[in-house]
């Protein structure tokens, strides 16, 4: 009985510094080890369950391995050959009991979860329906039931389920948001998926594409901001308010013809690109150019207007393989055309 | 010449070794250059394309081309002498095998010469790998190579289920079996099932790319789905074709050096059957994220759970196969017993990602880079390591130096370490996988500059390995019939390398270990079961390589079949099916030769046996 106190007395600090070593890991808005949102946290803890359980098998088979190599060395008075053991079926029945019960332990809380987190919200009243369409390399996001549409950025109110269904337009992508729940594959027609997120705070949380589609899938990342209801309630307001158009009438005219051919803001355009309407408060371009005005002040981030200038400069060189013609070699812009486009999308804003 | 027409199995293992160890080497050189672009975050070492170019090679020719003809090296060494036979059950087809596979694989890495190699991923999910996304020959590179080289495997398969079935030595019933024969008998019977379902999937793929079917169209009521359903009922269990051999190689190396027989056989058999049944039973845990619905999800993860019953039988009866013995760390020892903890790794986080709701967060990050690594590095090319330094002087006669080969353990050891632990970390902090880069201030920079670095201290722990292959090529021909002394299986009762006939009585078994058995009597060779009489040879050919070039050219031919080439002798050749039709001409011109000259062999006469020494 002693000797089994000192056993789980050496283990505790390793326990402790197990806890500390994971929690220490990684961007509060990006880790699944920092989870953030209601199904992250279920999942973390089911990862910290297996984790558990599997370094306690590590920890015995690495010390009888430990103990055998050092032990049983084979020494200059060994000259007959040991006995020779056929096996021990009391050992061998107790080696098949063991794992089977540990795989029990495990499988209890998985199917527990699996269930949970397949539930579908897209009938509950009080969840947000949000239909999430994927593109090379970009993110749609539109909500059915306040008729709007919005790219990269994904806005939810805190505290609430969010009744997800994805779709991808073209190959298959994979909706991640670490620290809010795991992925999600989205599918083509005819096999798309269902699923729900909740964040417990306010906050932006970085997301990602995690299935390979092409040259750029290292860049189809958007976030997701988690804000109060009060904000939501202003954000899908101020998205429907009709937008500014560009006093220059020849840039107007541009930018009609250019832009808004597959892009849309505010009432007009199309869909074929990402939908610009607040562009200027988004927390990045093209996903990966990280706007200064935004919330995270990373290093390397830039003001949105000299983003949008690089970005519509040499939008290949950005993001490589994405399918936006160049506005300069493709479309014929000028520089100075680029730069008062830009302007005026840095100046596209929404509140919330 | 006589390379060409060898049909030898112990030859016929030696070019399987070489042609690996060289598709071993492409692949290494490939996760080299990734590692490079990796080491800092916004690199541009090599574009996005040139990387998912590189991640799809590597993770191909490893998987197919690399790891899988070692293996086979060195079932085609030993089985037959474990088992007491002459050769394999069907030599000709032993060899047509080797020269299909490697003329799949020449021509899968033929695309990086011509316009581009496979760019989808090995898993060439649909529709990235359709025509639509994929627009360079690549993918079908990948489709028809993969086609050809699977062919030569199922062949090899086929011929060692043949072999073990019908060939054993009088009194080797199957409990009687040495363990690495076992374990090879059992990735031959996986082979029969799984080569087939990826052969369909291929087809469909080529059919979808080169002819316009619509199998995985959407607009055209295809699936993709259907894809990823065919290429994992025929990949999961290709990941168990790959290490049950493994398996087999550390029982009987670490038996061999603890001097001691296999803790537990009759466990480790029934284990084996029970992993290889259940390996077919979980394909679906690739693709828990696809959207199979919470029941499909709940029965994939405990059916996956359960392997880790029979995978847990074999730890510990290794464990206890060392208890008690009188252990010896050579070099192939040492690497078993890097195997083992390494391996239990690898196995702990397999169960990690069997959790479904744990695997939406584990899934396509660098957590499961690092999982398959430790399973197929840590696992898999450990165990090979050990098999070719114990099986080495059987081979060729002459005993690797152990000096060089402990350096080379710990090199290898120590840098696959360092780069793949901290790949866990990496996944679960957010890093998906198959990125070409990433963004700094993500807290992913330096445990991605260790993974650098630990993957170019493995690159020097295998080119200590071909300096010591080549120094000790230089050696005379020396190694004794039983050079670890403690040889337990017919292999050793044999001179090595072993005459041409192997055998030239075949002998009698009389237990489980048979020559340990005979040595423990005080005998020093094995009873003969039959005596000494002219021994039945088969005749070198060079067919085999006559029609797997056929089918080479064949499917250079269909590739480019709808291609402009700007000449129109080039147009007119490929366009109209001529260069297929003259690749499948020779091929099956050669089949009709090999049906219409009936070849009978030729003998080895009693006096030749006992007149020049043994040594072939
Ligand atoms: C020198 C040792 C090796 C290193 C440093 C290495 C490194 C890597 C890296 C960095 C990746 C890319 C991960 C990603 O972004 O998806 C990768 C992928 C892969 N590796 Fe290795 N690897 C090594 C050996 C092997 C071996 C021996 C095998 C198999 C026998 C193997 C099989 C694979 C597979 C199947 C993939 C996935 C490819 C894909 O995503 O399509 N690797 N490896
Ligand atoms: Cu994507």
């Amino acid at each position: 009985m002693m000797k089994r106190w000192k056993a789980i007395k050496r283990l505790g600090p390793l326990f402790i510094g197990l806890s500390f070593m994971l929690s220490a890991c990684g961007r509060a808005d990006l880790s699944t080890l920092k989870p953030q949102g209601t199904v992250a946290a279920g999942q973390y803890d089911l990862m910290k369950l297996a984790i558990s359980i599997m370094i306690v098998v590590m920890l015995i088979v690495f010390s009888i391995a430990a103990y055998v190599y050092i032990k049983f060395r084979r020494k200059p008075e060994h000259k007959e050959a040991p006995k020779q053991v056929e096996g021990n079926f009391k050992l061998e029945v107790l080696w098949t009991a063991i794992p089977l019960v540990l795989v029990l332990v495990l499988a209890v809380p998985t199917i527990q979860k699996v269930f949970a987190f397949g539930e579908d919200y897209s009938a509950d009243k009080n969840a947000i329906k949000v239909k999430v369409s994927s593109h090379l390399f970009w993110w749609e996001f539109s909500y059915p039931d306040y008729g709007i549409t919005t790219a990269q950025d994904l806005i939810i109110p805190a505290n609430k389920k969010i009744s997800l269904e994805l779709k991808t337009m073209d190959v298959l992508h994979s909706f991640w948001v670490p620290s809010l729940a795991g992925k999600t594959d989205t599918n083509t027609d005819g096999t798309v998926n269902k699923t729900w997120i909740e964040a417990t705070q306010e906050g932006v949380y970085l997301g990602k594409c995690a299935e390979l589609c092409g040259p750029s899938h290292a860049f189809m990342e958007f976030k997701v901001k988690s804000v109060s209801q009060e904000s939501f309630d202003l954000w899908v307001a101020s998205m429907k308010e009709p937008v500014q158009t560009i006093e220059d009438p020849a840039i107007a005219e541009v930018f009609k013809n250019q832009c808004l051919s597959c892009h849309a803001i505010g009432e007009q355009g199309g869909s074929v690109g990402p939908n610009l309407t607040g562009i200027g408060s988004r927390e990045s371009v093209a996903s990966i150019l990280l706007n200064s005005e935004g919330s995270g002040q990373l290093k390397g981030s830039k003001p949105v207007k000299d983003n949008l200038i690089e970005w519509l400069t040499d939008p290949q060189a950005v993001k490589p393989g994405n399918k936006m013609p160049s506005p300069k070699e493709d479309l014929g812009l000028t520089d100075n055309e680029i730069k008062a486009i830009a302007e005026y999308l840095a100046n596209s804003k929404v509140s919330y | 010449m006589d390379w060409l027409t060898t049909v030898d199995h112990k030859k016929i293992a030696i070019l399987y070794l070489v042609a690996g160890g060289f598709f071993f080497g492409i692949g290494g050189i490939e996760a080299l250059l990734i590692r490079v672009q990796l080491a800092k975050p916004m690199n541009d070492f090599v574009s996005a394309q040139q990387f998912n170019e590189l991640i799809t090679m590597h993770g191909t020719t490893m998987i197919f081309l690399g790891v899988m003809p070692v293996i086979f090296a060195l079932m085609n060494a030993v089985i037959p002498l474990q088992i007491g036979a002459r050769d394999v059950a069907f030599p000709f087809l032993n060899s047509l095998g080797f020269w299909t596979f490697l003329f799949g694989g020449l021509l899968l890495n033929l695309s990086w010469f011509m316009g581009g190699a496979p760019d989808a991923g090995w898993t060439s999910y649909t529709p990235l790998s359709t025509n639509a996304y994929s627009l360079t020959h690549g993918v079908d590179f990948y489709t028809i190579g993969l086609q050809i080289a699977g062919l030569g495997t199922l062949i090899g398969g086929l011929n060692f289920l043949a072999t073990i079935i019908t060939m054993r030595a009088p009194g080797m019933s199957f409990m009687r079996m040495p363990m690495f024969t076992w374990t090879s008998f059992v990735t031959s019977a996986m082979i029969l099932f799984a080569f087939p379902a990826v052969t369909v999937g291929l087809v469909l793929l080529t059919f979808d790319r080169i002819l316009g079917a619509n199998f995985f169209e959407v607009s055209k009521g295809g699936n993709p789905v259907l894809w990823q359903h065919i290429f994992w009922i025929f990949g999961h269990p290709e990941v168990y074709i790959l290490i049950l051999p493994a398996f087999g190689v550390i029982s009987e190396v670490i038996s061999t050096f603890s001097r001691k027989r296999l803790f537990g056989y009759s466990s480790m058999v029934f284990a084996t059957i029970l992993i290889a049944f259940l390996g077919f039973m979980v394909w679906a845990h690739h693709m828990f994220t696809t959207g199979l619905g919470p029941v499909a999800n709940a029965l994939f993860s405990i059916a996956t759970m359960l392997i880790a019953v029979p995978t847990g039988i074999k730890i510990f009866n290794w464990l206890f196969t060392m208890w008690g013995g009188q252990i010896r760390f050579t070099t192939a020892n040492l690497f078993a017993a890097g195997f083992i903890p390494t391996f239990v790794m690898g196995g702990v986080t397999g169960v990690m990602l069997a959790s479904a709701p744990a695997d939406y967060q584990y899934h396509d990050t660098y957590f499961v880079v690092a999982h398959f690594h430790y399973v197929i590095v840590g696992g898999l090319v450990l165990g090979l390591f050990a098999g070719l330094h114990y099986w080495w002087p059987k081979m060729f006669g002459r005993i690797l130096s152990e000096k060089l080969g402990k350096i080379e353990f710990w090199t290898f050891i120590i840098g696959f370490q360092l780069t793949f632990f901290v790949q866990h970390f990496l996944g679960l902090i957010g890093m998906q996988r198959r990125v070409f880069t990433y963004l700094p201030n993500q807290g992913f920079d330096l445990m991605n500059l260790i993974s650098t670095i630990g993957a170019f201290l493995m690159g020097v722990g295998v080119i200590v390995f071909l300096v010591n292959i080549g120094i000790t090529s230089r050696k005379p021909v020396g190694a004794a019939n039983d050079p670890w002394d403690d040889g337990r299986t017919l292999e050793w009762s044999i001179p090595s390398p072993p005459p041409e006939y192997n055998f030239k009585q075949i002998p009698l078994v009389r237990g489980l270990d048979a020559f340990w058995k005979e040595k423990a009597a005080g005998h020093t060779e094995m009873t003969p079961s039959e005596p000494v009489g002219p021994i039945h040879m088969p005749s070198p050919t060079i067919l085999p390589f006559v029609m797997s070039l056929g089918i080479f050219i064949a499917g250079l031919g269909f590739m480019f079949t709808s291609d402009d080439f700007g000449n129109s002798f080039l147009n007119f050749i490929f366009n109209n099916y001529i260069v297929t039709g003259l690749g499948l001409a020779v091929t099956f011109g050669s089949m009709l030769l090999r049906s219409l000259f009936d070849d009978h062999g030729w003998h080895i006469e009693e006096d030749e046996l006992n007149g020049k020494g043994v040594k072939a």
